[in-house]
């Protein structure tokens, strides 16, 4: 279970008692009946599904009720910054996408066997 | 291909079982293809296979970052049935219980298909008239789906708690006696195997890490941890990583990616005779032919490639198996894992030809494609080969997402299946 932090209630609680809101930074158009299909799809369908940090909104529905938005990386789930709705994405540096992405490459089942023990340090 | 049976079983139980060779060659990759395939999933090999099999298309290799069938097709809880909804899912799932009948036959290989029925359980009144609904439109398609009293439920699995002062009640179900379980390994492993005689070469811990577009945009051959190879026409079939992959060719996709997770108990003795479903209660549990109870969990909330998902999911669907099977209470629980899984908006497969030419892709399958598996295969082999969709995947195109022709098994189930 996740551990995530409410910029709101200024606290780290318990996954419980959030609802994950889908990507963040979608923004709706407001002349809906005007776009076409194609940028209708772009909006309502088609999701970066990043494997690698994803920006995405959480709502603290057991709590303050408030949607806020949250980058974490989507290999180690760790949260790299929570901030308020409305806020611009952030500029994320190095050194806090590398804290947050996991020791070796990709996901820990399933990878390449590496027979010669090359590369990545793990 | 060195050939199963009594017999050969025989000769090998004479010889202490030294004459059993390698079932599928390891071949050093080409650097040119006719097909190349990306993934070495059920659906993957399947697709080689039928490539092979249906159209004479065998200069075909699959690509596998990891060992085949180490995906989601070796992690599912391999519940097999095809009473979904619409008519073009009717057609795709049912194609699939078709050749899932002939299969062990067709491959020389046992798949063990056991169509032991899968009961879906209703606890409300709109469970009820969801699954009646289902029953009507089944029939309407040919497709076995029947209605079962709480009574006859229980008969059909006396496991089975339909006290009414259950927490969860249980009203009714549907049974599908066509549907049951295959044993997924044996899938990918006879897939493999059946494929690889018919020349496919499979290429194992062979990454694909990018994918190589010509001049007029058409696709030319993909970068792998063992170098490029060409190839004028590449199928992406890797489940939870299409986003991945698809982005390669530049190609944005209507997926999302979550973690799905499963568990077994200890081995019992035989004690659950069939599948049971419950949607409203999110639980799914089976008896393997080694014994353990095969149970499955819901997703997670988040989108996640990490291969594993959170601890309350599992003890969630626990309290709801104790509760519906309280003879189950005191079974020790042995193994946990996950895997991820690509849902689409309308949870339906997408089978289909791509905006770059000579790119195809097979995913969409989300929390229950190893049903699909041998359909699957067969119709994207036709779609490949033809370069056009067969009649029965003509419909889980890409395009619907703009079209908005959803086939919207979403709506109508509202949970994982
Ligand atoms: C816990 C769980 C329970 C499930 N239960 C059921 C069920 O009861 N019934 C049902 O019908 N379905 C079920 N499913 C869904 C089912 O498992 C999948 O829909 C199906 O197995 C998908 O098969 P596939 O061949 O498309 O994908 P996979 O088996 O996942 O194969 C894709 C392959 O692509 C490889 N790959 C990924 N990226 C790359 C790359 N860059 N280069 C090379 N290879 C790559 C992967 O390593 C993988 O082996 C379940 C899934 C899970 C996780
Ligand atoms: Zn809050």
């Amino acid at each position: 279970m996740l551990l995530i932090h409410c910029p709101y209630c200024e606290a780290d609680l318990p996954e419980l008692e959030f609802r994950h809101a889908g990507e963040a930074h979608v923004a709706r158009p407001s002349n809906l009946a005007d776009i076409t299909d194609e940028q209708f799809e772009a909006f309502f369908f088609i999701r970066e599904n990043r494997k690698g940090v994803v920006f995405e909104r959480w709502r603290h529905l057991h709590g303050c009720g408030r949607f806020f938005n949250a980058a974490r990386h989507s290999v180690s789930d760790k949260f790299i910054r929570t901030y308020k709705a409305g806020e611009p994405k952030p500029q994320l540096s190095e050194r806090e996408i590398a804290a947050a992405t996991p020791i070796g490459r990709g996901t820990p089942a399933n990878e390449p066997i590496r027979l010669t023990g090359e590369g990545d340090g793990q | 291909m060195q050939k199963f049976s009594a017999l050969s079983l025989l000769r090998e139980a004479l010889r202490g079982h030294k004459g059993w060779g390698r079932q599928w060659d390891a071949p050093e990759p080409r650097t040119e293809y006719d097909v190349i395939i990306v993934g070495a999933g059920g659906h993957g090999l399947a697709t080689a296979y039928y490539l092979a099999k249906e159209h004479g298309v065998t200069n075909v290799a699959v690509l596998e970052k990891g060992w085949l069938g180490g995906g989601n097709t070796g992690r599912n809880t391999t519940i097999i049935r095809s009473n979904y909804l619409y008519d073009e899912s009717a057609g795709i799932y049912d194609h699939a219980v078709k050749l899932w009948e002939g299969l062990s036959r067709e491959i020389n290989y046992n798949v063990m298909y056991s169509p032991r029925g899968v009961m879906m359980l209703a606890h409300n009144v709109h469970d009820v008239q969801v699954f009646k609904r289902h029953i009507h439109a089944n029939r309407l398609n040919g497709v076995d789906n029947e209605w079962l009293t709480p009574e006859q439920a229980k008969e059909f699995c006396p496991p089975l708690n339909i006290s009414r002062s259950a927490r969860y009640p249980v009203v009714g179900a549907a049974l599908q006696r066509r549907g049951g379980t295959a044993r997924h390994d044996a899938v990918a492993w006879g897939y493999a195997r059946a494929a690889s005689d018919r020349g496919v070469h499979i290429i194992q811990n062979c990454e694909v890490t990018g994918i190589d577009r010509g001049p007029d945009g058409a696709v030319s051959g993909v970068q792998t941890t063992r170098g490029p190879i060409r190839a004028k026409k590449i199928a992406v079939v890797v489940a939870g990583h299409t986003s991945v992959l698809m982005e390669m060719a530049g190609v944005r996709m209507p997926l999302e990616s979550y973690p799905l997770q499963a568990l077994v108990s200890e081995p019992v003795k035989p004690c659950f005779p069939c599948v049971v479903m419950s949607n409203t209660v999110h639980a799914y549990i089976s008896q393997s032919d080694k014994g353990e109870l095969v149970i499955g969990a819901g997703t997670d909330q988040y989108t996640s490639y990490s291969q594993t998902g959170g601890l309350h999911i599992l003890t969630h669907t626990l309290d709801a198996i104790c509760e519906m099977f309280p003879m189950f209470t005191r079974m020790k629980m042995l193994r946990t894992w996950g895997g991820i899984v690509d849902v689409t908006p309308d949870r339906s497969p997408i089978l289909a030809k791509t905006p770059v030419k000579g790119l195809y892709v097979n995913c969409g399958w989300g929390t229950g494609g190893f049903k699909a598996t041998p359909g699957s295969g067969h119709v994207f082999a036709h779609t490949i080969a033809r370069d056009e969709p067969h009649a029965i995947n003509a419909g889980f195109t890409l395009e619907r997402f703009r079209t908005g022709r959803l086939i919207d098994e979403a709506a109508a189930a509202a949970v994982a299946h």
